[in-house]
């Protein structure tokens, strides 16, 4: 309910006498209005029984719902939303501001990528007990970090909307799993053909859709996002259908494996064999895939093709009046961003061992989507800001065991993940329309650089 | 002849609820120029809130008389769900408008997956099963050749009936009264409409209400017609309303109905005379070959580029 | 009309830009739907001239410009773009047999333009734009929006961005290059100490001098510019000229531009051409172009309220479009620019009605069309107007009963008329949509008293009646002779039932009082 202030705060005067009478009032509505959404859901829920449906009423939950909004509403409206002095404020002064916090992120970045050099070591070293649970984090953070500087280039640069990203990471994955199986091909062969065949398929996708303009774009982006994916459920003889692939090759360090005994790594090299020494591996690979994706990625910014993305996004009628070619401009940036997606779709395969359709959802590619614009389009660090946020928040209930103590053995704060997933992405866009870190960073400089404001920079196909 | 006909009458029955969910699609675009990404988990919380109004009224209170109670849970369904309508427009929409076009989809999407979830939470994720509540039918054409006769369940002859019900009454409404014409002008023009006097939030949000409204027959007739839900079946039931709307031209709303009837026919028949496991391909293909080929849809308005 | 007359019109020999046209638009339509937005046009722009396309609003001139610039594809015609001098004549046929887009000739080379994708004019065949509405890149810097404009060579010179990737020295010369040449157009359009902001941040006539710096860069040989003094004050205007002027002498460079301000029009133009409802009506010097009487009826609107052939109306209105800045001395620029600004804003007016109030307001003459006169000078003054017009054509055997004296320098034929409208009187024209008062007046001056008259037109007859009324390709627009054959069945259009209620403000103005009483008496008639 808290996003339902930010208007009326505006709407009531500010010295209003009745200043409490109103908070109340307002708080009571929203306790109404959760009686009315809450009473087919919180107060009752269907349950399968012998015979068919039945009926529980659970009207303890639904009152104390009821209560639970009314006296956050209130207690909101007292102190932040109707008051002279709102807490945020405070808050607010004390966080940093847009500018200075862009001034400051070029040593954020650097400090973060410090980090990033020793993660494995850090998490070994001060968390031996759960070191294997945090790299693993870091993987999996490091992954959608690769994959939303991936889609960064699609919608952040080209100013695409493009919702079925996650096509192109189950192209790279596939790809992978199927090179294997059928060629009996390792993963740094494979790796690199993963990625051209994700490009690929993105110029043989975007070919003809590319003309279209925003929202459609993004639908029919998503469209075919579904459509490879119930291939790939349904073309059970190629795919192996709903039961996916398993025993995926995991890569070797220049041939070596990482396995105990006989010509593994650590015997290789003469070390005591650890199991943590796969995960440390795995890390240093999607680490040095975000980096190229990095790397490449502000390389090209500053290259011709870089800009006619990002005038692309601004104005295209523009660009095609000073002999851009937009078509083609628009296949690089979708091919090159399915690339990567491609790469880190086959280390998603490496690193699990198994695939299936069900990695590959709607909601993966809605997720990247949501760490790019939440990060600010076209900013890298807030890819990884919001990368850690999201993910890293999310993945962190599952270790909210305690709670359990609280509300009772029934209580799995893993189940509300996604639903504090969803709330964290409407209430980061309220907040912050224009994602975290929205400047923009001119790509080549006369004198002095200047940031450019969020207000002047198009967010592409919006025209 | 007589699958064919069979197929016919199904693909109409399940395009009628498509049609319908279409419609709310068709009125957020054209209102606001936007992808409502939750109205089909709006259709889905409608089709929760049928099954257990009419689990209330069967089992609870013990009606019998099944007209009146499906006219009880038509109601009622369509006011709850209109709340959720409304809510989900004020808390992730109303916030944001006039801000950047990315802010309001991300919460769209956002939107989506929170109904998703609390329902899940909140009513479990196993499928909720409702054995048919309406048996029976005309056999139109006894097949004694193939062996197969063709069958109108009174549940389609409901469904269809009452879809071009609420589609005449729709029409009526937007075309006629004072309340369309505020919206349609808002659709026009939203500043200029501000401008003369029209409440353009209050308009807004009555779109999604309505919207809601009508997502919320659907999901009753989803419920009587199929007898399992589930807290997913918004998303890919959004995805072809949605195509739907594109097919018929988005803003169009006799466009909506017809794109949803040709998608309702396009996926039965596929499934009937191809595959089933292709049905999904099928709706999506043709979403993607009628943007690039069609991109106004069958009845919408050509754009023309500004230079 | 066109090549025909504006031969004989301007000096006897070609003028320059027919002999050594950069571009050539010939027989351009395009329609949209049913509109006929630009109507078989032709026109040549000359190498290093500074043509200027002008016309009232909605006469096609954007239109013309996205044809030219290929962000319309013209539903019929041919726009040949060639480098190198001469009309190249012969390349530029076999180049259109062949179906290819260009050729390359002895000369330099020929292009189709209208068989090029948007992106190719500018790139292949060096035509570069700006747009009415500033299109700039608002979030990237102004630099940023110079090198784009490079993009093609920085392209070549990046490897496809794979040298680019990988560091290589010849793409960081380029791209020196590439910054040099910005800094240049910055230098020249006074935006150097700007390179750094965002282009969104820059004042608007800054962004108007960005924009042209940046089509510049894309190293045209023809620049066309969308209205690029709209919005400008007198200064600002004044520099454009100068900015103008030196691109055309110091990078031989080409200029076709859309303008309404007639200060900067007739101060720079070495050529203009005059649209009016997609036709061309007037064509050549700027001398010439201002005191043509279409050119001044169609900016003026006098076609439909005031009568073109009054004297004194005709004198103020000459006085009107000659009092700009053209008769002065160049070296008065600074001073002329506000009396231009002040042309401009009389010849700018958007719709003809309000044009024709400006008119009547500054003569005595033409007060008599404006409110309860008007319908008078319509109906009871007629016989007496008929009367003086009638008498004036020699007479002389031919179809019409009523002769003209220069019915010959009309293209297509004289119509039929009558010396008189038959027993039981006239009709009235004006319920045709399209008649006004004035050109009602001029139609009974032909003799055309009736709607079966008009109605009994064919294509000559239109091409003539329209030439002589001055408003070529607006009697096929507006349906005169469809409509007066439902009229004179005694049917009614849309129009003429409005015309009858006496609802017609917006075509005729001031008519709403006293005329419809009169008008409803008879079916069309007018007794």
């Amino acid at each position: 309910m808290a996003t339902n202030g930010s208007n009326r705060a505006v709407a009531a005067p500010q010295n209003d006498p009745n200043s409490f009478a109103a908070s109340v009032k307002d708080a009571a509505t929203a306790g109404f209005l959760v009686a009315v959404l809450g009473f087919f859901f919180i107060g009752i829920r269907t349950d399968i029984a012998p015979g068919g449906l039945d009926l529980k009423m659970r009207w303890g939950a639904w009152i104390v719902s009821i209560l639970v909004v009314f006296v956050g509403r209130l207690l909101l409206n007292l102190f932040v939303l109707k008051t002279d002095s709102p807490i945020t404020r405070k808050i607010a002064g004390a966080m940093p501001s847009g500018s200075r916090f862009a001034g400051t992120g070029k040593w954020l970045m650097r400090a973060l990528f410090a980090f990033a050099l020793v993660l494995p070591f850090f998490f070994t070293t001060f968390f031996p007990g759960k070191d294997r649970q945090f790299i693993d984090l870091a993987i999996l953070i490091m992954t959608y970090i690769m994959l939303g500087w991936g889609l960064n280039i699609v919608v952040g640069l080209a100013g695409l909307l493009d919702l079925g990203y996650v096509a192109f990471y189950a192209v790279g994955a596939y790809s992978f799993a199927l090179l294997a199986q059928y060629l009996d091909m390792g993963f740094w062969f494979a790796l690199p053909l993963a990625g051209i065949l994700a490009a690929c398929w993105g110029i043989v996708l975007g070919f003809p859709v590319l003309r279209l303009r925003g929202d459609y774009l993004a639908i029919v982006t998503l469209a075919f996002g579904e459509i490879i994916r119930v291939v790939l459920l349904n073309w059970y003889e190629f795919t192996n259908g709903p039961d996916g692939i398993s025993g995926i090759p995991k890569p070797t360090f220049f041939g070596l494996e990482l396995k105990r005994g006989e010509g593994g790594f650590a015997d290789f090299f003469g070390i005591a064999y650890d199991p943590i020494q796969r995960f440390i591996f795995l890390y240093y690979i999607i680490f040095i895939l975000a980096l190229i994706t990095n790397f490449v990625t502000m390389r090209l910014r500053r290259l011709p093709i870089g800009r006619a993305w990002e005038a692309l996004r601004e104005d295209e009628i523009a660009c095609r009046s000073l002999g851009i070619n937009t078509r083609n401009t628009k296949l690089t940036a979708f091919s090159i961003g399915a690339m990567f997606g491609g790469f880190a779709g086959s280390f998603f395969a490496t690193r699990q061992g198994f695939i299936s359709p069900e990695s590959f959802t709607f909601l993966e590619s809605a997720i990247i989507l949501a760490i790019v614009v939440l990060g600010g389009l076209g900013s890298q660090v807030g890819v990884v800001i919001a990368s850690i946020v999201m993910i890293g928040g999310i993945e962190m209930l599952r270790n909210l065991g305690f709670l359990q103590q609280v509300f009772g053995s029934g209580f799995d704060p893993v189940q509300y993940r996604m639903l504090i997933f969803g709330l964290a992405m409407v209430l980061i866009m309220v907040w912050k329309p224009r994602g975290l870190i929205s400047t923009r960073e001119p790509s080549v400089v006369l004198k002095e650089k200047k940031r450019i404001g969020a207000d002047m920079v198009a967010q592409g196909e919006g025209h | 002849m007589e699958y064919f006909v069979q197929q016919l009458i199904n693909g109409l029955t399940l395009g009628s609820i498509y049609g319908l969910i279409a419609i709310g699609y068709t009125m957020v675009y054209g209102i606001i120029g936007m992808i409502n990404f939750a109205h089909g988990d709006v259709f889905m919380i409608g089709a929760f809130i049928a099954l257990a109004m009419f689990l209330i009224l069967t089992t609870v209170l013990g009606f019998a008389f099944l007209p009146v109670v499906l006219l009880i849970v038509l109601i009622v369904a369509m006011i709850f769900t209109s709340a959720w309508g409304w809510t989900v427009e004020r808390l992730a929409y109303r916030p944001l408008r006039g801000s950047f076009r990315l802010a309001p989809l991300i919460t769209a999407i956002g939107m989506s997956i929170v109904l998703q979830n609390f329902v899940q939470i909140t009513q479990g994720a196993r499928v909720k099963p409702l054995p048919p509540q309406i048996q029976g039918g005309i056999t139109l054409m006894e097949g004694s050749a193939t062996g197969i006769s063709v069958q109108l369940s009174y549940m389609q002859i409901i469904i269809i009936l009452t879809t071009i019900a609420l589609m005449a009454g729709f029409t009526l409404l937007i075309t006629r009264t004072p309340l369309g014409r505020a919206q349609r002008a808002c659709e026009q023009d939203r500043k200029m409409a501000a401008l003369l006097g029209i409440n353009v939030d209050r308009t807004i949000s009555l779109t999604f209400v309505m919207g809601a409204a009508l997502a919320a027959v659907a999901g009753l007739m989803f419920v009587l017609l199929y007898g399992v839900i589930d807290f997913y079946i918004g998303f890919l039931a959004g995805v072809k309303a949605f195509t739907a709307a594109v097919l018929g031209g988005i803003g169009s709303l006799p466009g909506a109905m017809l794109g949803g009837l040709l998608i309702g026919l396009i996926e039965v028949f596929w499934s009937g005379y191809f595959s089933v496991e292709y049905k999904d391909v099928a709706a999506f293909s043709i979403l993607a070959i009628v943007l690039i080929f069609l991109p106004s849809g069958l009845l919408g308005q050509p754009e023309v580029e500004k230079v | 009309m066109d090549a025909a007359t504006t031969m004989k019109n301007s000096d006897q020999s070609t003028p320059g830009w027919d002999r050594d046209p950069v571009l050539s638009v010939e027989h351009l339509t395009m329609r949209f739907g049913g509109l006929v937005a630009v109507g078989d046009l032709s026109f040549n722009v000359g190498r290093g001239d500074i043509t200027a396309l002008i016309g009232p609003n909605g006469a096609g001139k954007t239109t013309v410009f996205n044809c030219v610039t290929g962000f319309y594809k013209p539903t019929e015609g041919r726009i040949v773009m060639r480098h190198g001098p001469g009309r190249q004549q012969d390349d530029v046929e076999t180049l259109t047999d062949s179906g290819q887009r260009w050729k390359t000739t002895g000369n330099g080379a020929v292009y189709l333009l209208e068989r090029m994708p948007d992106h190719e004019i500018s790139h292949k065949a060096k035509v570069a734009r700006t747009f009415q509405n500033i299109r700039l890149f608002g979030g990237m810097t102004v630099l940023e929006n110079l090198l784009v404009a490079q993009h093609n060579p920085l392209m070549v010179a990046s490897g496809f961005s794979i040298g680019g990737i990988l560091g290589l020295p010849s793409y960081k010369k380029a791209q020196k290059e590439a910054v040099d040449r910005a800094v240049y157009w910055l230098e020249r359009t006074h935006l150097i100490d700007r390179a750094d902001d965002p282009a969104a941040d820059l004042p608007y006539g800054a962004q108007r001098r960005l924009e042209i710096a940046r089509a510049m860069c894309t190293k045209p040989q023809l620049l066309c510019l969308d209205e690029p003094a709209a919005g400008l004050n007198p200064r600002e205007s004044a520099e454009l000229n100068e900015l103008l002027k030196y691109i055309r002498d110091e990078h031989d460079v080409s200029v076709l531009l859309i303008e309404h301000d007639m200060g900067v029009v007739m101060e720079i133009s070495d050529h203009v051409i005059v649209l009016d409802y997609g036709v061309k009506i007037s064509d050549g010097p700027a001398d010439f172009v201002k005191n043509d009487p279409k050119v001044i009826a169609a900016y003026l609107g006098v076609d439909d309220e005031a009568e073109i052939d009054m004297p004194e109306v005709r004198e103020d209105i000459e006085k009107v479009a000659g009092d700009g800045p053209a008769k002065k001395k160049p070296t008065a620029r600074s001073k002329a620019a506000p009396a231009a600004k002040k042309t401009a804003a009389k010849a700018k007016p958007s719709s003809k009605a309000s044009t024709a109030k400006t008119s009547t307001a500054r003569s005595t003459a033409t007060k008599a069309s404006s409110a309860k006169a008007s319908s008078a000078a319509s109906t009871a003054a007629k016989p007496k107007t008929a009367a003086r017009t009638a008498a004036k054509p020699k007479p002389a055997p031919a179809a019409s009963e009523v002769k003209i004296a220069n019915a010959g320098d009309y293209p297509g034929s004289q119509p039929h008329g009558t010396k008189k409208p038959r027993a039981g009187g006239a009709n009235n024209l004006t319920r045709v949509k399209g008649i006004g008062p004035a050109s009602e007046k001029k139609l009974n001056a032909l003799g055309v008293w009736h709607f079966d008259q008009i109605a009994a037109w064919k294509k000559a007859e239109v091409q003539w009646v329209g030439s002589y009324l001055a408003f070529p390709g607006r009697i096929e627009r507006e349906e005169w002779v469809k409509q007066a054959r439902v009229l004179a069945k005694g049917g009614e259009t849309e129009f003429s039932k409005r015309v009858d209620k006496g609802e017609v403000a917006s075509s005729v103005p001031g008519k709403r009082g006293a005329q419809p009483k009169k008008k409803t008496t008879g079916k069309g008639g007018k007794a």
